[in-house]
């Protein structure tokens, strides 16, 4: 189908986009990279009165390492995010999931502020967000404030952002001494949406976990930051602690029933992907050959 | 603002000047306005990827664009990599393998595929299938798409003086 008919204006720069949606923003979306909205407004799902082009402010694009903070502008493509050897040197968490994202000629257009501010419960960035402990940085008529981003997302499509604001930028710890990273999905086409899927970020001393967030999505409306795995900080970890952690997080979840797999099936996915990250992560593949039946 | 907006743009080298509505899509506008039809529309939705073109050197779905998008840029379409002869070995090694039967996908294959060789001057089969995996084919099975893909990178490899 087609889009309906829309009014267009092409925001000039921050301050010209917020002053656009503080007189239209109920009435409005904003227009990053496109590669989620124009979809929904093809299948008439959404059908704002108002577009706002934020894809020419320049001030909304790249990647800077400004002493432990790596910002990444709002406007940054997924491609941009696969190439960039800043990303891949600080935060190569997202520089794995990212290949995950759609298809390249989706990447070419698709924005990491577009992606977050969607929310998307079945995609890979706002998970890795979470996972790396980012901040969203949002910018308003009375100025700029932060959320941190397991904050930000609150529901299917919602997040913190009002009607009035603009994500501007996200801003995520380099990655710490010691650091390890782990992303797996499983989807029906490679690229498509996850029925299941994880990020991880780890830090490690010797063989044991100092510090794991382990963030599941498309198991609920939102990233989920899983609170099980706090069994397997600072514990040697045998196969029966992990298979007790599994277990845990099999109570914790409450993942949704859809045409690609039911609650069921998506909680045993996450207990294959919790045994598998954390095998991978310390380097111990019996781990995952014992514990996960 | 919901009347027609001016653009001005390239289009497989020739200078376009047009009045769009803001609702109007990329893939619309080149098969509506200007009788590209070699561009074709599928899903309306991003899945298929038959309706993919090069806009500013990079492919992208062209329904999930909008034309006032377009002001400023260079937008290379199937007619403009057929007609230059860029892709001539490529298509001629789809013709060879039968790697297209109704036809559908094939130009959004060949933009996606001309993409990768450009990118990668030997990509193994996987990485061929990576690149190919937001297009669509209902008719070849895929097999003789990636046989054909592989033999044209290898064609190009041979003739590099």
């Amino acid at each position: 189908m087609k889009a309906a008919a829309f009014s267009y204006a092409r925001a000039t720069s921050v301050v010209n986009a917020l002053e656009l949606l503080a007189a239209r923003g109920d009435d409005a979306k904003v227009l990053s990279g496109g590669q989620s909205l124009m979809p929904a407004m093809n299948l008439r799902l959404i059908s704002p009165e108002l577009i706002v082009d934020i894809g020419g402010i320049a001030e909304l694009k790249g990647i800077a390492v400004r002493g432990d903070v790596l910002a990444i502008g709002a406007l940054t493509r997924h491609v941009d995010l696969q190439r960039s050897p800043e990303i891949a040197a600080h935060a190569p968490l997202l520089t794995e999931a990212i290949a995950h994202v759609a298809h390249p000629a989706i990447r070419n257009k698709g924005t990491i502020g577009g992606s977050l501010a969607h929310a998307d419960p079945a995609s890979e960035l706002p998970a890795c967000m979470v996972a790396l402990d980012a901040t969203i940085v949002i910018g308003g008529q009375t100025g700029e404030r932060r959320v941190a981003a397991r904050d930000f997302f609150t529901g299917i499509y919602e997040t913190a952002l009002s009607a009035d604001e603009l994500l501007t930028a996200v801003e995520l710890p380099v990655a710490r001494k010691n650091s390890a990273h782990f992303f797996c999905e499983f989807a029906r086409r490679h690229g498509d949406y996850a029925i299941v899927g994880v990020a991880a970020q780890a830090i490690l001393e010797g063989d044991m976990f100092a510090d794991l967030r382990l963030v599941f999505f498309a198991v609920g409306d939102r990233p989920a930051l899983c609170s099980g795995v706090s069994k397997l900080i600072n514990v040697a970890i045998t196969p029966e602690i992990l298979l007790n952690a599994s277990t845990t997080l099999e109570a914790e979840l409450d993942p949704p029933e859809d045409q690609q797999a039911t609650a069921s099936m998506r909680r045993h996915l996450a207990r294959v992907l919790l045994t598998r990250c954390v095998s991978a992560l310390l380097g111990r593949p019996v781990l995952a050959a014992g514990a996960c039946a | 603002m919901t009347a027609p907006l001016q653009i001005s743009l390239a289009v497989n080298g020739e200078r376009i000047d047009a009045y769009v509505l803001p609702r109007l899509n990329l893939a619309d506008f080149l098969r509506e306005h200007l009788q590209l039809t070699g561009t074709h529309v599928g899903c309306e939705h991003g899945v298929c990827g038959a309706c993919t073109v090069r806009v500013n050197g990079d492919i992208v779905r062209s329904c999930l664009m909008l034309a006032v998008q377009t002001d400023n840029a260079t937008v290379e379409t199937i007619e403009g990599l057929s007609d230059s002869g860029e892709i001539a070995d490529l298509q001629a090694a789809f013709r060879n393998r039968n790697a297209l039967q109704c036809g559908f996908c094939t130009p959004g294959m060949l933009m996606a595929a001309q993409d990768l060789l450009r990118q990668r001057t030997a990509p193994d089969r996987e990485q061929i299938r990576e690149h190919l995996s937001g297009n669509y084919c209902r008719c070849t099975g895929y097999q003789a798409i990636i046989d054909a893909v592989e033999t044209t990178a290898r064609g190009r490899l041979e003739r590099r003086p």
